[in-house]
């Protein structure tokens, strides 16, 4: 009996010892730093950067100028279209992926972008766009059109790079929950009366909904911090709360304020992760009772079949 | 309770199918009556569950007709057609509970609540899950989730039920209980069923008339006892049921009463055998005959003289002894020729009574009578 605490505790205290080193690492680069800033959202703001060691609600009072409003606004809508986009994007490219014989080679394909610098990417689309860029020459030389159009520097052009690069992150997910779904229950559905539509709605998306919301908070939540993408191809209406927080930190140096945003960032975040757990542990909850039920199921059935037995006899 | 509906008369014409080179059915017809129970049985990768998707509407002939009632059913998409399937695997919907998977086909034709309620109830009564209604498929067993998808298949009252090996996943006591509830649910609804099965036993105890196919032909057609005692072919000889099979010529074929008397020779056995037959068979012409184990007698001792009948007997070794509880089987090893091991089967009818147990190695007598031999005629197939 001693042996076996011995041994428990000894086998325990490994697993200690084995997230430790991750534990460190977040505590040193995670949660000291979140700490920090929400301490400074509390805080005075200094002069020339930094914090004043005062408390103070001023960056939260600040928050609600209607310019940052405005932005708040502008950086969920922006988000939920680029996010709806990507999926509804990435939901028939999942299929075909899970369908295709050349998974391998899709998957690769998808990876591919990954290998050159998101800075490189967007600079790329904005020689694309631009009014000198490759889409207007090609217009243009085509007599399809006489002006160049105004394709950048807009939100249009915002959602547009925003769905380019977080497709993937929409596409990996769903790809994985598709290839595991069962694809003659879409059959069953059909033989049943299902048209087509039908079948993928009733039948097909409530099955793959853990794949869906995976997919919904890796696209939002990047989406939603962005920064660079409005930088670089937004207008002067393109900002997000991404750029807001830069220009707090480097320009205004109201550090208070920008680190009172990082909050909100987070906080919605978290509301979004915590929504996708709990969709998950659903599903979990109900695939933990199959593997225990076995055995009740047995004696259920066990006595099922004795109370057939009895009504039997009882005629 | 349940109505008895008519079911359809299905009708398979010339239906082919080739995948790249692999020729999934090749040229087959069938004429499967109204209200029959018909079986689609062989071995896999014969074609029968290609040609079951087909008729659900699956998948689709290279050339071919098939014909529900006489109406060309190909141009229906499989919502449009008179069958419903139950699937080898189920394919119940996880996401429903027992009662959601049955009404499913039910709510699509959006009829009131009440009425699908009410109907919902009767199937699942119908296949015993009173006690399960809310469960999601996950928690039941096999047995269970098998009934929910014949319930399901049902319950949209289909004129033809395409069975594709329902009960290949369950464990052999289950698939007999099963077996049973399905013949009585055919007697109680009275629709066609199409089952497919690469199990004989199965094909046997349940089925109107069974068709065998193998490489995407069907080989015969018939009721279990044809197909049985009298098959066509060398691979349903030998495909259904354990036998003795033989390669043999015809030496002559003399009148008997109804039947013919063949003697063939069997270059194996290096002797002559007593076969009867329907038909006069032509001389010199190669044939095979097969002997079912259950009909050869064993005995320790020579056996008594049958009087009118012809008997054909050996003598040999006993190699293998196989006790089973009902039934013994012995492989013996003839004494002659190129000494061709034999099976037989004896029954137990009464403990201790049978008279000697036969024992490995012990020198027997073997012998069945010329009218339980039967002559192959098509050795191609």
């Amino acid at each position: 009996m001693k042996r076996k605490d011995k041994a428990m505790s000894r086998e325990q205290m490994l697993g200690t010892a084995y997230a430790g080193p991750m534990g460190v690492w977040f505590t040193l680069f995670f949660t000291i730093p979140l700490g920090i800033i929400i301490l400074y959202s509390f805080l005075k703001r200094g002069l020339y950067g930094g914090v004043e060691w005062k408390f103070s609600l001023l960056a939260y009072k600040q928050m609600f100028n209607p310019s940052f409003a405005k932005v708040l606004v502008r950086t969920l809508w922006i988000s939920v279209v680029s996010t709806v986009i990507c999926i509804l994007l990435a939901l028939p490219a999942g299929y075909a992926m899970a369908k295709s014989k050349h998974q391998t080679l899709l998957l690769f394909l998808i990876i591919i972008p990954f290998w050159t610098n998101s800075l490189i990417r967007i600079y790329a689309w904005i020689s694309i766009l631009s009014s000198e860029g490759f889409l207007n020459n090609v217009l243009i030389g085509l007599h399809l059109i006489k002006e160049p159009l105004h394709m950048i520097y807009n939100n249009g052009s915002v959602i547009l790079v925003l769905v380019y690069m977080y497709l993937p992150f929409a596409i990996l997910p769903l790809f994985t929950t598709i290839d595991k779904f069962d694809f003659s229950l879409l059959d069953a559905a059909r033989d049943l009366g299902a048209t087509k539509l039908e079948a993928i709605n009733l039948v097909m998306i409530p099955n793959i909904k853990s794949g869906i919301s995976t997919a919904i908070i890796f696209t939002f939540i990047p989406i939603f911090g962005a920064y660079t993408v409005p930088l670089l191809v937004g207008g002067k209406e393109s900002t997000m709360i991404g750029n807001i927080i830069v220009d707090q930190v480097s320009k205004t140096r109201n550090w208070p304020l920008a680190s009172a945003f990082s909050i909100v960032l987070t906080v919605i975040s978290l509301i979004g992760v915590f929504w996708m757990l709990n969709t998950g542990r659903h599903e979990k909850l109900a695939q933990s009772k199959n593997s225990a039920t076995s055995q009740s199921e047995l004696e259920s059935s066990v006595a099922d079949h004795h109370m057939r037995n009895k009504s039997e006899e009882s005629k | 309770m349940q109505r008895k509906l008519n079911g359809v008369e299905v009708t398979i014409k010339n239906v082919s199918r080739t995948y790249g080179d692999f020729k999934a059915l090749d040229d087959v017809s069938i004429q499967i009556h109204q209200g029959e129970f018909f079986s689609l049985l062989g071995p896999s990768g014969c074609g029968k569950t290609t040609l079951l998707r087909i008729l659900a509407g699956f998948d689709f002939p290279d050339n071919g007709e098939v014909l529900f009632d006489g109406k060309d059913v190909l141009p229906l998409a499989p919502n449009q057609r008179q069958s419903n399937t139950v699937f080898q695997t189920y394919a119940l919907f996880p996401h429903l509970s027992v009662y959601e998977n049955i009404a499913f086909p039910l709510r699509l034709k959006k009829i009131g609540h009440n009425q699908i309620d009410k109907q919902v109830r009767e199937y699942v009564h119908l296949v015993q899950l009173d006690q399960h209604i809310d469960k999601k498929p996950s928690m039941l067993s096999g047995g269970q989730k098998q009934r929910v998808a014949i319930a399901r298949a049902l319950i949209n009252q289909p004129r033809v039920l395409l069975l594709d090996e329902p009960l290949s996943a369950l464990d052999a006591k289950l698939r007999q209980s099963l077996l049973i509830d399905l013949d009585n649910l055919h007697d109680q609804v009275g629709i066609t069923f199409i089952y497919v099965t690469h199990d004989q036993s199965e094909a046997l105890s349940v089925s109107d008339r069974i068709a065998v196919m193998n490489q995407g032909r069907v080989l015969q057609i018939g009721n279990p006892y044809e197909i049985y005692e009298a098959p066509s072919t060398r691979f349903v000889a030998r495909f259904i049921g354990e036998t003795n099979y033989f390669d043999c010529t015809v030496l002559s074929c003399e009148k008997e009463g109804d039947e013919y008397m063949c003697t063939v020779d069997v270059p194996d056995l290096a002797t002559q055998v007593k076969v009867t037959d329907y038909d006069s068979q032509p001389v010199g012409s190669h044939l095979a005959f097969t002997v079912r184990p259950e009909k050869v007698r064993i005995t320790s001792e020579p056996p008594e003289t049958h009087s009118g009948k012809t008997v054909n007997s050996f003598q040999g070794m006993v190699e293998e002894p196989v006790y089973s509880g009902f039934q013994s089987k012995f492989f013996v090893r003839l004494d002659i020729g190129e000494h061709p091991m034999i099976k037989v089967f004896k029954q137990h009818t009464a403990f201790l009574d049978d008279g000697p147990e036969i024992e490995w190695k012990d020198h027997v007598y073997v012998n069945w009578t010329a009218a339980d031999g039967y002559l192959i005629k098509d050795l191609d197939k």
